[in-house]
């Protein structure tokens, strides 16, 4: 059986204390007496480690660094913890450990708030700089537009429309049957359940097909460009691409600025046909209200102007979804950690963007008569 | 042998000394890796002995880092027998099976540092990991000196890897594979991408650490002068398996045509007349100390 990593003291004859280390004196061993080594009080003249089986550096660093704090010397070790001992003898320098320069609690907090509000002031700043680089490189893409990047743009428009084509049909579908049951069973209070048609169809159109498609695509998209932009800044990707000659806005921001904002109107109206769709099917179900009797309704309820209201978001949200998305990701510098935060950061901020200009949307066309 | 002290529980036991275990650390036998069509090693073997540092060669695409990744278990082999420190490799059904990653360290490329934590946290990170019994105070020490160790200044300590130079990150990256006092050291292209300042003095670094630690080292590199300086053996990989394994002046005798290209071309031409010319300032210099030590006795005894 192995012995474990011990220490005593010995009264030599003139009164003058040795510290015994005895066992392995390894790190496997040492977790165990550290803390009882360093309550140990002085004064003490020697150290001795004739009794130690084993040593690592660990080893020689604690028989080290107690030597330096009693100013004993280290008798009977072996020539290993001898030359161990040595090596750590060569590089320790005795100065403090380096502490991380921390701020105490109360300043902290301020610090912190301070910090955040003045990053707040500078982020918009920097987006403003960032939608000026956009308009910039559109205006050189007018100028020459043999370097617009068809392809890039039309592989982002498959990767972020039609790709979503699936989830968001769902989504829409489900979100339609949810709108027409509760609605349902709200207007059966007034005997109006044939109302059912208008309010699934006018909000679908109007708000939530929009709406919805703006989240799903912020969430699926927007955090892609984040992440995808964030690590080809931490791979020099960008860099490489600017050595060459090749302005990253053009060939990365401005393809997927543009397929989102040509998809987005599509994405939209497809989700409120779904949703319709949805609100039909539940109608013809529950409500005794005949599926193709309920589309052509929803032709003589729905002003056409609702159409052009969630046709008009569409692209608005998509611009905001797309730039915030790239600016994220082009903002990335240190390491694997930002990538994530900025990702987060992206989809958050493209979220809040989007309900905060809905709002405002809404307001506008009450106001100018669409309502 | 009973490990019911609670001290050594996380960590396997040593082999008895003069078991073949013992003698050769690693031991791959009939190797056999696959990508896809692509056969990389195909009944490949290898011993490393013990405190010997061997430096693997190869061009590039043979597989060195493969057979790297291999023996540590990154990398499931097709067909094939690993035995590293005694414990089979190749039989570890998932990575909690390997017990014995606490008595070996890796340095990879480029480094390999968490870059969420600064240098002392990422040496820290084993040893937080494997003893979670050791104190605070301890711990930092431990990733303090071994900071200094790997020859970085102990300003370091407290930087991100995003703040250090790629000569910086690698001897964190030593740092951090030395945390646990490894037995065992793997070293992926130590030297590659730094100056040949920087690299000779990396060289330095390792052989003395590998003297007084008295390491195993398993190295993989390109750098014809890290060969001369400090591999007792070189292994060399070619036509997917180990060709030859010997001293430089073994495998130089040797007539294959790629290993004469290797260490006969213009670059290993150069390598080994500096190291001719360092020996020669070595033995001259050794030769003083000699005589200035007769000296000293002399005197002594007058």
């Amino acid at each position: 059986m192995r012995a474990a990593a011990d220490f005593s003291t010995e009264q030599g004859a003139e009164g003058a204390v040795t510290l015994v280390l005895s066992g392995p004196l390894i790190v496997s061993a040492l977790g165990a007496i550290d803390h009882r080594l360093r309550a140990l009080e002085g004064p003490i003249a020697a150290i001795n480690l004739s009794q130690v089986s084993r040593i690592d550096t660990v080893g020689a660093w604690t028989a080290w660094s107690l030597s330096q704090r009693f100013s004993a010397p280290i008798t009977g070790a072996s020539p290993e913890a001898e030359r161990l001992i040595g090596a750590i003898r060569a590089v320790d320098d005795n100065t403090a450990p380096v502490e991380h320069p921390r701020l105490p609690m109360l300043l902290r907090v301020p610090d912190h708030v301070g910090q955040v509000v003045s990053g707040l002031g500078r982020g918009m700043l920097l987006v403003l700089g960032f939608l000026g680089q956009i308009v910039l490189a559109s205006g050189v893409l007018l100028r020459h537009p043999s370097r617009f990047r068809l392809r890039a743009l039309i592989h982002q428009m498959e990767l972020m429309g039609v790709n979503a084509l699936a989830i968001i049909g769902l989504m829409s579908f489900l979100v339609g049957i949810v709108i027409a049951q509760q609605g349902a069973v709200q207007l059966r209070q007034f005997g109006a359940e044939i109302y059912t048609v208008n309010l699934v169809g006018r909000l679908s159109l109007r708000e939530l097909g929009i709406l919805m498609t703006a989240i799903m695509v912020a969430g699926r998209s927007g955090s892609a460009f984040a992440a995808q932009l964030g690590t080809m800044k931490l791979t020099e990707e960008i860099d490489a691409m600017r050595t060459i000659g090749v302005s990253p806005i053009e060939a990365l921001v401005i393809p997927r600025l543009l397929a989102t904002m040509l998809m987005m109107p599509l994405l939209g109206t497809y989700s409120a046909v779904i949703g319709i769709v949805g609100g039909a099917a539940l109608s013809a179900l529950t409500l005794g209200i005949p599926f193709f009797t309920f589309l052509a309704r929803i032709q003589e309820v729905v002003p056409v102007h609702d159409v052009w209201v969630g046709l008009i978001k569409g692209p608005v949200f998509g611009l905001i979804v797309a730039t915030s998305g790239c600016y994220q990701g082009l903002q990335v510098k240190s390491d694997a950690e930002e990538v994530g935060t900025r990702t987060t950061a992206a989809v958050v901020m493209a979220i809040f963007m989007v309900i905060v200009l809905d709002a405002f949307f809404a307001v506008f066309f009450s106001e100018v008569g669409w309502g | 042998m009973n490990e019911s002290d609670g001290l050594l529980t996380a960590c396997a036991v040593p082999p008895p000394p003069g078991s073949e275990a013992d003698l050769f650390p690693i031991r791959v036998r009939g190797l056999r890796n696959v990508f896809g069509e692509h056969v990389i090693h195909d009944n490949l073997d290898l011993d490393v002995r013990r405190g010997e540092i061997l430096g693997v060669v190869g061009g590039s695409g043979t597989g060195k880092s493969v057979l790297m990744r291999s023996i540590i278990g990154l990398q499931i082999p097709e067909a094939g027998e690993i035995e590293v420190l005694g414990s089979p490799i190749t039989d570890a059904r998932d990575d909690d099976d390997i017990d014995i990653r606490c008595r070996w360290g890796i340095l990879f490329q480029g480094g390999a540092l968490f870059s969420t934590l600064t240098v002392a946290e990422n040496v820290e990170v084993p040893l937080r990991e494997f003893y979670p019994e050791i104190t605070d105070e301890l711990r930092h020490e431990i990733a303090r000196y071994k900071v200094l160790l790997s020859g970085l200044p102990a300003e370091a300590t407290s930087k991100y890897p995003s703040e250090l130079s790629g000569g910086m990150k690698k001897r964190a990256g030593l740092a951090r594979a030395l945390a646990l006092d490894p037995e065992l050291l793997f070293l992926d292209e130590p030297t590659a991408g730094l100056d040949p300042i920087g690299a000779a003095g990396f060289d330095q670094l390792i052989r003395s650490l590998q003297q007084t630690l008295g390491l195993t080292v398993f190295l993989i590199t390109h750098d014809l002068d890290t060969l001369y300086e400090i591999c007792d053996r070189v292994a060399v990989i070619a036509d997917k398996r180990v060709i030859a394994v010997g001293t430089i002046p073994e495998l130089i005798a040797t007539d294959h045509p790629w290993i004469k290209s290797y260490f006969n071309g213009p670059r290993g031409r150069a390598a080994m007349a500096a190291n001719e010319r360092n020996e020669a300032h070595e033995f001259a210099a050794g030769a003083a100390n000699e005589r200035s030590g007769a000296l000293g006795t002399s005197g002594d005894q007058a």
